[in-house]
């Protein structure tokens, strides 16, 4: 798979999807390689038929989410769990979805995983206590 | 401690439940009562996936949960009790003595009229509410703590999205 049919949605509470979408669109000019998943107002299962439906439509195989415990990580590890290969990333950053679109080409999946460890990576603390 | 909240919401456990009540409320137990997450081994590791590793997460069914909600509000650490629909927490309001019901999240789906910005509930589901009050607990819904906590009867009469 070629880094040009790169895709992955994004998904979590209330406008984090876009407000991110926004911040990678604004820096790389690459925010089309995400899909915005909004929640607002759904209940569980029509969160999961929602991920299916946008997985079917943009060929996805790699959903980011923002926090653990929230609807849309436990939705989409229900969604994934029928779709093999594909990847979760819950605790999404800027960092992170940065380096998913910049990314060389190669397998979608593949470019998530090394993109969650620098999204680990790149939070710092400065001026902490000694 | 005690259950510190008893609260309806079809996500079950989620960030607001986790994080928006778990942290201020320092809770670190949630008992969640439902009967096909009972009977399901995956869907229990899924949800004890979802919590961090000093919260436990009790799973019983609405038949099973009466005989231990005694123990669990004797238990010196703070928890939550969670269903995922209003006959559920009416069984245990009826069986189990809950007293103060928090509706914290009832989503669109087909039927459902919005009341809130987070609760939809078909007219049955309004009758379910009024006899759970009927038996004596106290209704208010509340999404997060910051939030005001609205009484049954302004629940029931707001109409938001229409």
């Amino acid at each position: 798979m070629s880094s040009e049919s790169r895709i992955a949605l994004v998904a979590g509470h209330a406008d984090f999807a876009a407000g991110l979408i926004s911040a990678v669109e604004a820096i790389t000019g690459q925010g089309a390689r995400l899909v915005p998943i909004q929640v607002r107002g759904l209940c569980g299962d029509d969160i999961q038929a929602l991920l299916r439906q946008k997985l079917t439509e943009s060929g996805a195989r790699v959903i980011f989410t923002d926090l653990q415990a929230g609807s849309c990580t436990m939705a989409a590890r229900r969604v994934l769990h029928d779709v093999p290969g594909s990847v979760l990333v819950a605790g999404a950053n800027l960092p992170m979805l940065l380096d998913f679109v910049l990314a060389p080409p190669g397998e979608s999946t593949t470019a998530a995983v090394t993109a969650a460890e620098r999204g680990r990576a790149a939070v710092t603390v400065h001026g902490e206590k000694k | 401690m005690t259950l510190v909240l008893n609260r309806i919401d079809d996500r079950l456990i989620h960030g607001q439940v986790v994080v928006g009540w778990g942290q201020p409320l320092d809770v670190r137990f949630i008992v969640l009562v439902d009967d096909t997450v009972a009977a399901s081994d995956w869907e229990q590791e899924l949800y004890r996936m979802g919590v961090p590793p000093e919260m436990d997460v009790r799973f019983h069914s609405a038949a099973d949960a009466p005989r231990y909600l005694d123990g669990y509000r004797e238990e010196a650490r703070a928890g939550i009790l969670l269903t995922g629909d209003i006959p559920t927490m009416r069984r245990l309001v009826v069986e189990a003595g809950v007293r103060d019901v928090n509706v914290g999240g009832i989503h669109h789906r087909a039927g459902r009229t919005q009341h809130l910005r987070y609760v939809f509930l078909t007219p049955e589901e309004q009758d379910a509410l009024r006899s759970i009050a009927n038996e004596g607990a106290v209704v208010t819904a509340q999404d997060v703590p910051a939030a005001r906590a609205v009484p049954l009867e302004e629940l029931l009469a707001s109409r938001e999205g229409a």
